[in-house]
């Protein structure tokens, strides 16, 4: 039961063959049964998830429940949650209580969403296999000796092991793609400004999008309707009549066209994800997809330019941590700059500091122009070769993640080679474009993704390519067993 | 040695919003600390800000008023800097594409002669909060009502040659800031703060001198002492053979003079960059053009309207209009009374005086148009001569309220019976047959003493047109 789809238990709920409170009861004993060894929770909100799903089987009793009444979720701790601890994966925020529910947090409660508490994270996002989170790392469900994937590893991790139905997840250069691949999970990066970012602790502004990390394509579109929308509080969220991401889900693919870029399709992608993705491509051609290759010549300049962009802005961005007003403060400050230099040096772990130092560089005069500047021409230029692409195709179709999921301790001390693993998701968030990743195989037992990018609001043909596809596969159906 | 100083001003507005530049937390002056301060100004983590549409108007209606150019894109910057009272770490503000570009005033000079300024830009800003340092036994506190409070820097071109330039530039400023109503305009309450970048440098020379940036000076007054003072400094300091530094320093109106606050060459290095959190705010021209239909008369406009109108001269109408409330109340004494050229004098001399000495604004007048108005229409219908008026002036000002009773009770009717006139004329001149005799012998100026005799003998309430009138014939004729 636990390990069904969002779409099956809510079939089961509305049936009465389970109640919101069973279902909750039952996500919480295994989580209390499994986290310890995962790790995947920081905060495991009991109490409110059996209240919520008593209200929620209220709300189905008097008929008005929608798809998601009464689905247990749990959100990545980067999502304040009102009276519930929100750490961000840091120390720094070990104390912060939210007074207030991110907006993603909040239209998921009003969908009757039931949440379980609060999944691990690379700390402030920044990582890619959670290994920099102050709680500690997050093992991948399918081999504990394995990373899940960052940043979102902690909401990955959760899904995978069947301690959640559906959870939330963040994507700034690649944290819920790059997990979603190394857990054997649908993820999808929504289109910049689909959702709202308010009340999302800011990594890089310009790139965060929140998204789901479901077990199917179709829990994934289903997720979408709730998150997604206009917010006055969000400037740049998109102002756009409302979507029902499930509308078309069951389109027949026939005449879709799909670029595979060159650059993608090279020999430093290991030769056996590249076999799982020509199977894959034999599977779409199946369905009624015609594939021709496209070419992306920035992409290799995409983890550069983004390597300047996200750290400038985080550095702007995690300014606020100053011991001032909320979350960490040293003890016994000397005076303000000592107040200044040990809460953030003793708040902050390396890779944030390393970024803030990064982004402060950057910015700082005489360098703004070679590299913040530069690096924005970049941006540019990446989202140029993608509308030239999608000239002649629909979508593109290519590697989530060179390999699989990787050992713990395996790249973390070597942080160049850490921020390659982003290099085919990243360019995605600079052109600002929705990407999701569903799985296309297992090698040696592990997961494998493989990515479709679409252009600006393609996210409804992005589900309806997955969907199809997972209705003719068995890869999203595949379960560690934990 | 002869000097020129230069002059750059830096002016700071408040903007008199409702509520916060990005943020819905009252702007209201004088709350209990913190009470005005939402967790978007507490930077909490995750909350983003959200445009107040009212600082935009506000800030176009500036643009318009003093002929600038407005920004069809304007973009806002993070300019990045630690401190207690800036939550965020930074300050949203507008670095390169400011919403009011190039634009340009007039101030009159001491010889009557105008003086064109340019306006470099003006930039929407938030303000910081404040940092509290007494009563907190060795600690700081913070106060953050004032965070995110919306902020218009007014940036000058370095075209002021001195200190008189610069305050009445600051007063031109003041006085359209006014009109527009898009501040108080408070100086000693911070809703209008200047800063002053002061260089000097040799008669003739082309390259400006190193300038020095005076900060906060909180009054008119205070802006022409601080930059005399700094002046003075500079060209004594340079001609003993020192070099000026440039730096931040600060007036003390206390002591009378500039003192470093800190050297700008080890200045902090702000990493701006484009605010991510922010579209850019494009302006259509239909969009500007509402807001110049909403644009009241400015005082340079309505200047040209006095003089035109009521022939008042450059100068009274420059007085009447600076100021939005003076001018509302000249025009309402001139509707009840028709007299343009009384009124003014009235009000400028009389009025302003008294406001003057009882140290009121002119919405605090204890005299009202309508009153001031009345009085001058008496004056007008010969009820009361103009020197009885100003009897009826300090009355007014006394805090009586009816203008015909106070003539009334006091008995200031004018005499314009010309029998009494005459008993009086002829009284005059049998009491003073030695002043008579001079007059006949051809000394006119003996004519006043007849008329000062008169006028106190009919305690100044004979009609001073017929009493000069029946002086003379009586006096030429005998």
């Amino acid at each position: 039961m636990l390990s069904k789809t969002v779409a099956e238990l809510a079939g089961a709920l509305t049936r009465k063959e389970v109640s919101a409170r069973e279902l909750t009861q039952a996500y919480l004993d295994r989580i209390h049964q499994l986290n310890p060894a995962l790790n995947a929770y920081v905060t495991i909100t009991a109490e409110q998830a059996l209240a919520q799903a008593d209200a929620a089987d209220a709300r189905r009793a008097q008929g008005n429940a929608g798809p998601l009444t009464g689905i247990p979720i749990a959100h990545k701790d980067i999502f304040c949650t009102r009276g519930v601890l929100t750490a961000c994966g840091s120390h720094m925020l070990h104390n912060f209580i939210a007074p207030y529910d991110a907006c993603v947090v909040e239209r998921l409660e009003q969908a009757g969403a039931v949440m379980l508490g609060k999944t691990n994270m690379d700390e402030f996002a920044m990582g890619s296999s959670n290994e920099t989170s102050w709680f500690g790392p997050v093992r991948n469900p399918w081999d504990q000796a394995r990373v899940p994937g960052g940043s979102s590893g902690g909401s990955a991790a959760a899904v995978a092991a069947s301690l959640c139905a559906m959870a939330t997840g963040t994507d700034t250069g690649g944290s819920i793609r790059q997990p979603a691949s190394f857990c054997g999970l649908t993820g999808l990066k929504p289109t910049y400004g689909r959702v709202s970012r308010w009340g999302m602790i800011a990594f890089a502004s310009s790139l965060d999008q929140a998204g789901p990390l479901t077990r199917s394509a179709e829990d994934a579109a289903l997720m979408m309707n709730a998150i997604a929308g206009t917010d006055q509080r969000d400037s740049t969220c998109l102002e756009l009549p409302f979507e029902d991401f499930t509308a078309q889900l069951n389109q027949p693919l026939n005449g879709l066209r799909i670029g595979l870029p060159r650059e993608h399709f090279t020999k430093d992608l290991n030769p056996a994800v590249q076999a799982i993705l020509q199977e894959a491509i034999r599977q779409l051609e199946i369905l009624g997809a015609t594939f021709k290759e496209v070419t992306l010549p920035n992409n290799y300049l995409s983890v550069p330019a983004y390597y300047v962009i996200a750290p400038a802005e985080a550095s702007a961005n995690l300014s606020r941590f100053d011991g001032v007003r909320f979350g960490y403060r040293c003890a016994n400050p000397a005076n303000l700059d000592d107040l200044y230099k040990r809460s953030r040096g003793e708040g902050f772990g390396d890779e944030v500091k390393r970024r803030i130092m990064v982004g402060t560089y950057a910015l700082s005069a005489g360098y703004y122009d070679a590299y913040y500047i530069k690096a924005q021409k970049i941006r540019r230029l990446i989202k140029q070769d993608f509308d030239l692409a999608f000239n002649d195709v629909d979508l593109i179709l290519g590697p989530t993640s060179p390999h699989t999921a990787f050992k713990l301790g395996e790249k973390v001390s070597d942080p160049v080679t850490m921020y390659l693993e982003d290099i085919y998701t990243i360019a995605v968030n600079l052109a600002g474009l929705p990407g999701m990743s569903l799985p296309a195989g297992m090698l040696n037992g592990l997961p494998i993704g493989m990515q479709l990018v679409g252009p600006s609001l393609s996210e409804s043909r992005l589900l309806n390519v997955a969907h199809q596809f997972q209705k003719s596969t068995d890869w999203h159906t595949q379960r560690p067993e934990v | 040695m002869s000097w020129e100083t230069v002059i750059g001003l830096e002016v700071h507005v408040q903007l008199a919003t409702n509520s916060k530049l990005f943020s819905g937390s009252a702007t209201a002056f004088g709350a209990e600390p913190n009470t005005q301060a939402s967790i978007y100004d507490l930077a909490l983590p995750g909350t983003l800000p959200v445009m107040n549409e009212e600082v935009l108007r506000m800030a176009v209606s500036f643009g318009l008023a003093v002929d600038a150019e407005i920004g069809k894109r304007s973009v806002f910057d993070r300019k990045n800097y630690f401190y207690p009272d800036l939550p965020k770490g930074y300050q949203i503000t507008q670095l390169e594409f400011p919403t009011v570009g190039r634009g340009s005033l007039k101030i009159q000079l001491e010889d009557g002669s105008e003086k064109t300024i340019g306006i470099t830009r003006a930039h929407i800003e938030e303000d910081a909060g404040k940092s509290l340092h007494e009563d907190f036994q060795g600690m700081s506190g913070i106060d953050l009502n004032r965070a995110g409070t919306p902020l218009l820097e007014i940036v000058s071109d370095p075209d002021l040659r001195n200190a008189k330039e610069a305050v009445a530039y600051l007063k031109k400023l003041h006085s359209i800031i006014l009109y527009l109503g898009i501040s108080d305009g408070n100086m000693s309450q911070g809703s209008m703060r200047c800063d002053a970048n002061v260089s000097v440098r040799k008669k003739g020379a082309t390259e400006f001198g190193t300038r020095t940036e005076i900060k906060n000076v909180n009054s008119f007054k205070f802006v022409e002492k601080a930059i005399n003072y700094e002046v003075q400094r500079q060209i004594e300091l340079i001609e003993d053979g020192g070099r000026v530094v440039q730096e931040t320093r600060l007036y003390d109106s206390d002591k009378d003079e500039t003192r470093s606050m800190r050297s700008k060459e080890v200045a902090n290095d702000y990493r701006y960059f484009p605010e991510p959190d922010l579209l850019p705010v494009i302006i259509d021209e239909e969009y500007i053009a509402a807001v110049r239909a909403t644009l009241p008369e400015l005082p340079a406009a309505r200047c040209a309207r006095f003089v035109s109108e009521y022939a008042l001269s450059i100068y009274d109408a420059d007085v009447l209009t600076s100021d939005r409330a003076m001018a509302d109340f000249f025009e309402a004494v001139v509707t009840l009374c028709g007299d343009a050229k009384l009124s003014a004098n009235w009000v400028t001399v009389d009025l302003l005086g008294l406001l003057n000495r009882s140290d009121l604004s002119i919405s605090e007048s204890p005299i009202k148009p309508e009153q001031l108005g009345t009085m001058i229409a008496r004056i007008k219908d010969n009820t009361i001569s103009g020197k009885l008026a100003k009897t009826v002036f300090e009355a007014l000002a006394d805090g009586e309220t009816d203008v015909d009773q106070i003539i009334e009770s006091r008995g200031l009717k004018q005499v314009t019976d010309s029998g009494a006139i005459e008993k009086l004329v002829d009284d005059v001149i049998a009491a003073n047959p030695d002043q008579v005799a001079q007059y006949r012998a051809g000394k006119d100026a003996v004519f006043g003493f007849f008329v000062g005799q008169a006028m106190k003998i009919s305690k100044g309430k004979a009609n001073p047109a017929q009493l000069n009138e029946l002086l003379r014939n009586k006096l030429k004729a005998d």
